[in-house]
């Protein structure tokens, strides 16, 4: 790595190297190329963003010391949002959150990340700091360090500006087991907050679509909020958080999973009016809406109160509510009682409904 | 137009008397027609209803 | 929301329930055919079947444009973008239909084919703009109420000169339709249904108006009664066609009187009328030739007409033979009836029409009323 000299006075050091134009510059084939102009970019973007004990060490991988009597759990997310802005976040906050809690509703800590960018020729250099200055703002947050990385380029028009990928390594003590296998008839389903926030605060960006809202995504590090749970109800069963597909998604897939079926009281699911009257416009139903600051858990009965309260004595679980339970069914569907009065399936997505949210 | 706090634009080529504060329906972008609020109010009292010749023929309660 | 919420009250649904239970005469069966696709979906989504009595039936029309759009049309639309490098704009739903070779607008589109979902038309016209070297279709879907939209784009693709521009017009009508269903000579393969009543559509009917419907109920005996679209609106609907037959009466009625008069919106008719006229014949995706029951566009309008543009000839091609689709939309089968319903063909992967569009009855059973085929064990 090149080593800048800032001294004052007039003779410029042979080695200077001039600082990024972050405010004009953009990617170009040469930061991807493994050279001076590719380190330049590691050094000021990213480890000026991310710094660490880990990353100072400048090589190609962390080592890392793992508490005695844990296992480890790691994850990984990809994230290929687009509009990579929008309100209440980003893609790189996003790419934290994601990743920080699929660790996280394995019942673990999370502890290290790593990143991994896909560059488009042509990216503005000012979006990528906003990006990376997010990322390691939501990393504080959530108490994780950003441990290694890579940065490759792409051609102009294979890349969508910027794809991240995260991966996340945590730790869960012997005798946790939180697990989408393992709801059982009888459990209850708890939901954290209201839903399709994040959802309709990216599609309020899309083209064609532009309405006005003070909708904003709910991109949250969970980690916190499960701790506290934990706590409070080592028993809890499942957790998990209801991203692409929505809560609808996410409780097939832990139907399947765990070989049962559910039901679910459609009053006792928070939505927002504005998520609501914005669902109608656009002909959405909620529950397939995309979330990334929520997650479900599945406790057994006698615990739901104690972890109900959990929830909602955190900022991030403040709206917490019973939404549902487990019930036997051979064919693990998840129905629902209607506000209507009728009763009816929830099932699986079919084909896509809103391109590429998460 | 506003929906539960959604605010969106929409053509009202074809309901062209529609003012401020109207309440229209609207499909694919555009309003293609208006509500009448009167009959909004009629058409809920009635859901449920007996018709007007069975209320005449029952015995009062 | 206004106009919205109070429409979905389950307490009032509670009542009209009630009613309907007191009112239906035990002694015999009700079939009411709806043919909009809203009912069709408010009728799953919220359980409607639930709560009326087990002798009222309701039967599914073909009230889903995407569902009654033939293999060759759309065809056509992917003929298009993948032989002639055209921009292809199109509303959801029409992406998935399945078409001939294995092809659907959205597997054209993973091939190489520009085709691009639209909410609206004027966002093709926008396309059209922004893309000046390029050809850009819009494949139009739709009964009445999407047509005037169209109109409008064609008008104003005229006013502002713009070379690059057509429409692939597949616009029908639904009053044509349910004369076809009544009186199809094709009556004998299917069986035929007996149909006691219709709602009538409720977008349509906004723009059409309740007009067009008085000589259903008087040639055919048979009562209309035009719906919102919410639930509490089909279910009073419901009531008063029970009412009706009960009554021996046949008439139109108007339950949608807050958006719904007997004219109908003149100003969107007017436009309709001033940039499409009548195709003497238009096939149906189960139905057949369909005569007067379809649009496309007057020659005074021709540049914007694709199919002259690109000489594109229609070629009809056979639905697969185990689908039920065409006896399914007439009202003669139930989607159960159909031998590959929810097993070769599901939502992920439709084979006929009925199953690509939540409106689709197929799909909207495999949705939302599956579960009650299969008997579950609660806890």
């Amino acid at each position: 790595m090149n080593v800048r000299d800032d001294s004052k006075g007039g003779t410029v050091r042979a080695g200077y190297v001039r600082p990024l134009d972050i405010r004009n510059g953009r990617i170009d084939m040469g930061h991807g190329a493994g050279g001076r102009a590719a380190a330049q970019l590691i050094e000021e973007i990213f480890l000026a963003a991310f710094d660490n004990p880990f990353l100072r060490q400048g090589n190609d991988g962390a080592s890392l010391a793992i508490p005695q009597g844990s296992r480890l759990v790691m994850a990984t997310d990809a994230h290929v949002i687009s509009p990579l802005f929008f309100p209440g976040g980003d893609i790189g906050a996003l790419s934290v959150h994601g990743t920080v809690n699929d660790v996280a509703m394995m019942g673990a800590t999370p502890l290290w990340l790593s990143a991994s960018f896909i560059l488009e020729e042509g990216f503005p250099l000012a979006d990528l700091k906003r990006i990376v200055q997010s990322m390691a703002a939501a990393a504080r947050e959530a108490g994780v360090a950003v441990v290694t990385g890579d940065t490759k380029v792409v051609e102009q028009g294979k890349g969508d500006g910027v794809f991240i990928s995260t991966t996340g390594v945590g730790v869960v003590p012997h005798g946790i087991d939180v697990s989408g296998a393992n709801a059982r008839p009888g459990d209850v389903i708890l939901l954290s907050g209201t839903v399709g926030d994040h959802g309709v605060a990216v599609l309020s960006q899309r083209e064609s679509l532009e309405f006005e809202t003070t909708i904003v995504s709910d991109t949250a590090a969970l980690n916190g909020l499960v701790a506290d749970m934990l706590a409070v109800c080592p028993a809890i069963r499942t957790l998990r958080d209801p991203t692409r597909g929505g809560v609808a998604t996410t409780l097939n897939e832990i139907a399947r999973q765990s070989g049962v079926g559910m039901l679910l009281d459609e009053a006792a699911i928070p939505v927002k009016p504005e998520v609501d009257a914005a669902c109608e416009l656009l002909g959405l139903d909620p529950l397939y809406v995309a979330n990334e600051g929520k997650l479900i858990a599945i406790v057994p009965a006698e615990h739901a109160d104690a972890a109900l309260a959990a929830m909602r004595a955190h900022p991030y679980g403040a709206d917490a509510v019973r939404i549902g339970v487990v019930q036997e069914d051979a064919h693990h569907f998840v129905q629902m009682n209607t506000r209507f009065g009728g009763r009816r399936v929830v099932d699986w997505l079919s084909g896509e409904q809103l391109p590429r949210i998460c | 137009m506003n929906l539960g706090g959604i605010r969106k634009d929409v053509s009202i080529e074809l309901v062209p008397e529609a003012q401020v504060g109207d309440y229209v329906i609207v499909h694919v972008g555009h309003a293609i027609g208006m509500i009448d609020p009167e009959e909004a109010e009629r058409t809920l009292a009635l859901f449920g209803e007996m018709s007007a010749a069975m209320a005449a023929a029952e015995p009062a309660p | 929301m206004k106009y919205i919420d109070e429409f979905r009250d389950g307490e009032v649904a509670r009542k009209i329930a009630d009613r309907l239970a007191i009112e239906a005469r035990g002694d015999r069966q009700y079939s009411f055919m709806e043919f909009c696709g809203g009912h069709t979906h408010a009728i799953s989504r919220y359980g409607v079947r639930e709560l009326l009595p087990v002798n009222v039936r309701m039967i599914h029309g073909p009230g889903c444009p995407v569902c009654v759009l033939p293999i060759g049309r759309v065809d056509m639309a992917i003929k298009l973008a993948l032989e002639h490098e055209v921009i292809v704009c199109t509303y959801g739903d029409t992406m998935r239909v399945p078409a001939s070779d294995s092809l659907s607008l959205t597997k054209a589109k993973a091939r190489g084919g520009d085709i691009r979902m639209v909410y609206s038309a004027a966002d093709a016209l926008t396309v059209a703009r922004d893309n000046p070297e390029r050809q850009v279709v819009f494949f139009a879907i739709g009964f009445e109420t999407t047509t005037p939209p169209t109109a409008l784009a064609i008008l104003r693709a005229q006013r502002e000169g713009l070379k690059n521009f057509s429409v692939l017009c597949c616009h029908v009508l639904t009053p044509s339709a349910i004369t076809h269903i009544l009186e199809s000579p094709e009556v004998r393969q299917y069986g035929t249904v007996p149909i006691d009543g219709f709602i009538g559509p409720a977008h349509v009917s906004i723009v059409i108006g309740s007009g067009p419907y008085e000589h259903f109920a008087e040639e055919y005996r048979k009562p209309v009664v035009i719906a919102g679209f919410e639930p509490l609106d089909v279910m009073q609907a419901i009531l008063m066609l029970v009412r009706q037959v009960n009554d021996g009466r046949a008439h139109v009625e108007n339950e949608f009187t807050r958006a719904v008069d007997r004219d109908g919106n003149l100003a969107a008719q007017q436009k309709v009328s001033e940039v499409f006229e009548l195709r003497p014949s238009f096939e149906w995706r189960g139905l057949g030739e369909v005569p007067y029951s379809a649009l496309k566009i007057r020659p005074a309008f021709a540049e914007f007409d694709a199919e002259r543009r690109f000489g594109l000839g229609y070629r009809p091609v056979a639905d697969n033979k185990a689908c039920e689709c065409g006896a399914i939309l007439r009202g003669v089968k139930q989607p159960t009836d159909c031998r590959i319903f929810g097993t070769v063909c599901t939502p992920e992967n439709p084979v006929g029409s009925c199953m690509v569009s939540s409106e689709g009855a197929c799909a909207a059973h495999y949705a939302y009323g599956r579960f009650k085929d299969i008997p579950v064990v609660t806890a």
